[in-house]
């Protein structure tokens, strides 16, 4: 349960860390909360020569207002989802998914930047990137541009910030009065990571449902918006019908791998279940 | 490739106020803050249980807060301050919280009772008066092999009762 040996090197600016990690290329990783890192390197799933750390970019930290948009710096940690204010008024979603996100002590250390960034298909963060239509600002080489989260997660633990780029912060839309959220997700233990998990966040008008974005984790290779089961929602009142739809809509938007813990059709029942609950808690709120 | 020499490992030296005392020492950068503590500063109290930060044994303050030893090298916390469980006692600061766990019996063999104090410690500084629910969802991430958790929580729940109790009494008028 040790690391192979590496060299170690604090970045104190975004360029520097970039530059550490074109001069090293394929041996280097950068470090952030290393909640998820550093177990990979204990158990030598990854052997890098050269760990870049990135905690002490002071670009990376703090949640700002920037017009319509709030800037989540990469390095916030998953603690300051439940504390910071701004999270709360303006990405409440984000709010909701924290508690389920590991445990406190962890919670502590792990960024929202990092979760992002590896794209766990189990995490949280990620499929709220989705359900937000949130953007992901990427520097590198040809320097920063920003990725919608629909465009972001390729394939397993692959997204459009390429090896040796850095994802500097989060941009969510910031949240409206006549929006809606809602979260959960069906784990053994709190704690670990859920069998299937779901958050949305709707634009409602007179009890209408406007619009909605549902983004679906643990149920496949990337974070899964739902498409077919918001077009079922969408446009009118969330009644039993509309709710029955979407759960039958599922069957075209997640396609669940074989997996020893849990066979597809089960996860895809239990997505099911957990999307009837979602939207019958939504219908109240409305 | 590589040669030996290349694999030899460097050597960095750290310094960190740990337990109030500036102390510095010399790390290889793969060694974790749990290795760190325990062997070269021979602060034994902080436990290595499964090293990939699930058990909760390792948990020390950094800066004020909890984490997990084993999920973060000793060169990163260089500069930091870090809080053992020797430091808390030697403090006071959770006299009570271990005197409950002894009175109840929330520890048996005493492996996962350093993490399950800073865990607790931290959870009634940012909660005064959490419901059993809460108490257990803070404990998530603390396997214990001996107790049931029963006594732990037990524990933890009279301890915030005490506080809550002592708090009260002074904030009322004579
Ligand atoms: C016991 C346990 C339980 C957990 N349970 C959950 C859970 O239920 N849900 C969940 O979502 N997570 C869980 N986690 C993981 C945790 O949330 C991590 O914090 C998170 O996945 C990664 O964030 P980090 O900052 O720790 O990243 P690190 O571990 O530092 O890095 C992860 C990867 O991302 C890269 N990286 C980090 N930051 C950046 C950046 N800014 N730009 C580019 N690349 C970057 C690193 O190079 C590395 O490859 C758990 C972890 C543990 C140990
Ligand atoms: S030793 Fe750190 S969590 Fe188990
Ligand atoms: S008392 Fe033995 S592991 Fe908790």
């Amino acid at each position: 349960m040790k690391a192979r040996a590496f060299s170690y090197r604090r970045a104190y600016t975004v360029d520097e860390a970039l530059d550490a990690h074109a001069s090293n290329g394929d041996d280097a990783r950068f470090i952030a909360g290393g909640q998820s890192l550093v177990p990979a390197l204990a158990l030598r799933l990854q052997a890098p020569r050269i760990l870049i750390d990135i905690n002490h970019i002071e670009e990376l930290r703090g949640v700002t207002r920037e017009g319509e948009w709030l800037r989540i710096g990469a390095l916030t940690r998953h603690c300051e989802m439940l504390t910071e204010p701004l999270i709360a008024e303006f990405a409440p979603l984000l709010r909701a998914a924290a508690p389920f996100v590991a445990h406190p002590a962890i919670r502590n250390r792990g960024t929202l930047g990092g979760s992002v960034a590896l794209a766990d298909p189990a995490s949280e963060f990620p499929a709220m990137m989705l359900a937000l239509d949130a953007e992901i600002e990427i520097a590198g080489a040809s320097g920063r541009r920003r990725v919608r989260a629909d465009e972001f997660f390729i394939d397993l633990f692959e997204t459009a910030a390429a090896p040796g780029e850095l994802v500097t912060a989060i941009f969510v839309p910031r949240f409206r009065c006549n929006q809606r959220i809602c979260f959960d997700e069906l784990a053994r233990r709190r704690g670990d990571y859920a069998l299937v998990g779901c958050g949305m966040q709707a634009t409602c008008k007179d009890g209408l449902i406007e619009g909605i974005r549902i983004a679906f984790f643990s149920v496949g290779n990337v974070p899964t918006r739902a498409r077919s089961a918001e077009a079922a929602v969408s446009g009118g009142r969330i009644d039993a019908e509309r709710i029955a739809a979407a759960q039958a809509a599922l069957d075209s938007d997640l396609a669940p791998p074989e997996s020893d813990e849990v066979p597809p059709a089960m996860r895809l029942h239990l997505a099911r279940v957990l999307l009837g609950r979602l939207l019958g808690r939504l219908g109240e709120v409305a | 490739m590589s040669s030996d020499i290349d694999e030899a490992e460097e050597a960095v030296r750290v310094r960190f106020i740990v337990n109030g005392r500036k102390v510095a020492c010399e790390v290889a950068p793969r060694d974790t803050l749990v290795d760190c503590l325990r062997n070269s500063l021979e602060l034994t109290g902080t436990h290595a249980g499964c090293e990939m930060g699930a058990c909760g044994a390792c948990l020390v303050r950094l800066d004020g807060r909890a984490v997990h030893a084993c999920l973060m090298f000793a060169v990163q916390a260089d500069g930091a301050r870090i809080d053992t469980i020797e430091g808390l006692s030697e403090s006071g600061d959770i006299a009570d919280l271990q005197a409950e766990f002894h009175r109840r019996n929330a520890l048996q063999c005493g492996f996962c009772t350093p993490g399950m104090l800073i865990n607790a410690h931290e959870l009634l500084s940012r909660l005064a008066e959490p419901s059993r629910a809460a108490i257990r969802d803070a404990l998530s991430g603390n396997f214990c092999r001996c107790t049931g958790y029963e006594a732990i929580v037990d524990a933890i729940a009279a301890v915030a009762d005490a506080r809550a109790a002592k708090a009260s009494q002074k904030g009322s008028p004579e």
